[in-house]
């Protein structure tokens, strides 16, 4: 198996291809890093707590999920409700109901995005009354709270902390819905442009120099004429604030994207088979691609079984329909020959209709144009997934 | 209450991938053909409203895809240079060359601009009447409050200058029920219910935009009546099953199976259709939209959704 081929190797991180997984648990057993993405709603985040968990289970060691805004029953499960940011562990009485003595531990931890942001500031001020001004600030606040990207970066930025602890021998991050998912992938580079634009020195500049170095320029004007000199200050003194943190925050973003493209780290994709987030998922795909950054499985999520396909079932489902009446004659002592045509015929009619979806979402498939070593279907389960024993039916879906 | 259409301007929003889109395109294109001069229009610069429609692409520039109807897709960029030329009569705009390149500086950099430039925009064409409704295809739950709070957090935090000025005629518009409402589309699944809750309530307690309506998309056929459910059960016995399969001249095994799975994928979902009725007011209009079997998901579904929402308003 691919974890002993990894002991002759002089290091996971040196870029010597390993053997190529070819199922899940042989990708997990070579990596230190997954981060499960896809489009919103397709199931990352369930996709993520299930890998941990079978990780845990059979592989051993100490893993831990990170996740963004699982949901209630999800958290609940896990013993997030109270915590949130902090790292708890999964308590062995879970696995017991479940029936699963694991080889390891799970551990959990809900991203709580403002926290993560009053973290960083805590640790990058340069003194105590800086960190009191920033975190005082409305401006601070606002972009702690609402900046679009401050969510995709700051994810990106606690795994690299936890990573960098050594604490776990494997971390799956879920990433959160963003309408790119490429998003995060870019949010450390932005991060750093952002803290080292030409508009963020413009900004901090002080007052009267920016008058005279910028004032003939249009935009400047312009931005002074529509947000206002005060608002202007106001960022200004902001920025002012947080140019001192700058080349920390710089360095750091730097840090978390060679993260993201070292060897240790790999990605899974999460997709349905409907037609937006199977575009988006391989969208995705090329965007890793490109940036070189590996690619470890595409995980086909809440897709019907294969049977609703059969074409041979086709003709009897429309038989079902069309001669209702005649076929319930055939049902031995059934009782109301009227409702049973009626059954019969509802039935054959709901088979045609989720035939069209399931020959809809194979064709779906049959267009991928690049797939992964590992593709794992899972299907539809007719209930949500809320504990650790969904969590692992669904992971024996994917695991080998 | 305001008839739902009756309204100006209507932001379609939800979690993602519920339906915002087939929704929204579906409610402009009622609108439209009830005579009312409507404009649609997304708000997602990845958006894929033209696939609803299938009449071409849209561009920020407004184009009329059929009688009455109007398409459009947001960009905030085209939108500071209209409102600096419309409203602000700011004359350089021809010499701005450099807007695009910090364009982005400074939309990150002071939050809340990007949020206005569009609603700034679609509250302009209410303001001005161009139209009789704007339906926005809008951003999911997670980024609407922050985009219906926009003028008033402006409003707080620029204390003067020509934004400032511009943001009152805006809350104007969209706090008056009678003009503006959210419609959240939702889901009888777990995590858009849970969302569309969520959202309701923000929506009360932190802006001062009215809810007009939830939609429940992709609502699945109830199949069986108890009685016809007593009676599919039995007919799962082998002897049935054998008789059946022989009756109708291959196995119906996969039709019964199928047929099983679509009553449990129903009664999981109905669990959570209850729990979003027991949260919402109940004077809230919760309008059903089923779930479309159909192969592809173009102009053909656009209008079967909008006659079901007819029936439904
Ligand atoms: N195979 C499956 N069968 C049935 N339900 C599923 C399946 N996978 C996930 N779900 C359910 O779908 C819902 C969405 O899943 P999940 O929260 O994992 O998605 P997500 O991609 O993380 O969503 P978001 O983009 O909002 O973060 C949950 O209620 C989950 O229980
Ligand atoms: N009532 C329905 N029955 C079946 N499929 C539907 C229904 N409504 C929408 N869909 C399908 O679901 C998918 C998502 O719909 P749509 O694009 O409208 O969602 P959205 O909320 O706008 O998504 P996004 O968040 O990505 O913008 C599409 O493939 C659409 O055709
Ligand atoms: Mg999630
Ligand atoms: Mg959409």
């Amino acid at each position: 198996m691919a974890a002993n081929s990894r002991k002759a190797e002089p290091a996971p991180s040196t870029g010597t291809p390993t053997e190529r997984a070819r199922t899940l648990e042989q990708l997990l057993a070579t990596k230190e890093i997954v981060i499960s993405c896809g489009s919103g709603g397709v199931g990352k985040t369930t996709t993520a707590a299930a890998a941990a968990a079978m990780a845990a289970t059979h592989l051993g060691g100490k893993v831990l999920v990170l996740t963004v805004d699982p949901a209630k029953r999800l958290a609940n499960a896990l013993g997030l409700e109270r915590f949130g940011n902090v790292e708890t562990r999964v308590p062995d009485s879970a696995f017991a109901a479940a029936g699963i003595e694991p080889r390891g531990e799970l551990w959990a931890a809900m991203l709580d995005t403002k926290q993560s942001w009053d973290d960083l500031i805590a640790r990058h001020a340069p003194d105590t009354k800086t960190r009191e001004a920033i975190l005082a600030n409305s401006i601070y606040q606002n972009i702690s709270g609402r900046f679009v990207q401050s969510h995709d970066y700051i994810a990106m930025e606690r795994l690299y902390e936890i990573h960098s602890s050594g604490t776990y021998d494997l971390i799956v991050v879920d990433t959160p819905p963003t309408r790119n998912a490429i998003d995060f992938l870019e949010a450390p580079d932005r991060m750093a442009d952002f803290f080292s634009s030409k508009l963020l020195r413009w900004l901090t500049a002080p007052s009267k120099s920016r008058v005279m170095n910028f004032a003939s320029k249009p935009f400047y004007t312009v931005a002074d004429r529509i947000l206002g000199s005060q608002f202007l200050a106001d960022i200004a003194e902001f920025f002012g604030l947080f140019q001192a943190m700058a080349p920390g925050f710089v360095e750091r973003a730097d840090a978390v994207t060679k993260i993201l493209a070292d060897k240790r780290t790999t990605f899974v994709v999460v997709s349905t088979l409907e037609a937006a987030p199977l575009h988006e998922a391989e969208f995705f795909i090329d965007a890793l691609d490109e940036r070189k950054l590996h690619l470890g499985a595409l995980v086909l999520n809440k897709v019907l079984p294969a049977y609703l396909r059969r074409t041979a079932t086709t003709g009897v489902a429309k038989r079902l329909c069309a001669d209702a009446d005649e076929l319930a004659a055939s049902v031995p002592d059934a009782g109301d020959a009227a409702d049973t045509a009626r059954v019969l015929a509802t039935i054959g009619e709901s088979f045609l209709n989720y035939q069209v979806v399931a020959k809809r979402e194979a064709e779906q498939r049959a267009s991928l144009a690049r797939t992964p070593d590992v593709v794992a279907a899972v299907p539809y389960f007719d209930a949500d997934i809320h504990d650790l024993a969904g969590l692992l039916q669904l992971g024996d879906q994917i695991w080998r | 209450m305001t008839a739902l259409l009756d309204r100006k301007l209507l932001f379609v929003t939800g979690k993602g991938g519920v339906g915002k889109s087939t929704i929204a395109a579906s409610l402009g294109l009622l609108a439209a053909e009830q005579g009312k001069r409507t404009l649609v229009c997304e708000v997602d610069a990845k958006g894929n409203l033209a696939d609803f429609y299938e009449a071409g692409e849209t561009a920020f520039a407004a184009r009329e895809l059929q009688p009455d109807l109007w398409a459009m897709s947001m960009n905030t960029e085209e939108s500071l240079k209209e409102y600096l030329s419309l409203q602000l009569k700011i004359p350089l705009l021809a010499k701005i060359g450099p807007l695009a390149r910090t364009f982005d500086f400074i939309a990150n950099a002071a939050p809340g601009v990007k949020e206005i430039l569009t609603i700034g925009k679609v509250a302009w064409e209410v303001k001005e009447r161009h139209y009789d409704l704007v339906v926005v295809d809008s951003v999911a739950s997670g980024h609407i409050i922050g985009q219906l709070t926009a003028p008033q957090g402006i409003n707080e935090l620029v204390q003067v200058g020509m934004v400032r000025n511009q943001t009152q005629w805006m809350l104007d518009i969209l706090t008056d029920p009678a003009q503006t409402g959210v419609v959240i589309v939702s889901a009888p699944e777990e995590m858009p219910v849970a969302e569309t809750i969520e959202l309701a309530e923000r929506l009360n307690t932190e802006t001062q935009v009215d809810l007009a309506a939830v939609v429940v998309n992709r609502v699945l056929p109830e199949l069986f009546t108890e009685r016809e459910e007593a009676l599919f059960d039995s007919l799962r016995s082998p002897e049935r099953v054998e008789a059946l399969t022989a009756a109708a001249g291959g196995d119906v095994t996969p039709v019964l199976d199928a047929a099983e799975l679509a009553v449990t994928l129903r009664r999981t979902r109905a669990g959570h259709l209850a729990t979003l009725r027991g949260a919402l007011d109940p004077a809230l209009p919760l309008i059903y939209v089923p779930y479309l079997f159909t192969r592809s998901h173009g102009a053909r579904a656009t209008r079967k959704v909008a006659e079901m929402l007819s029936e439904e308003l």
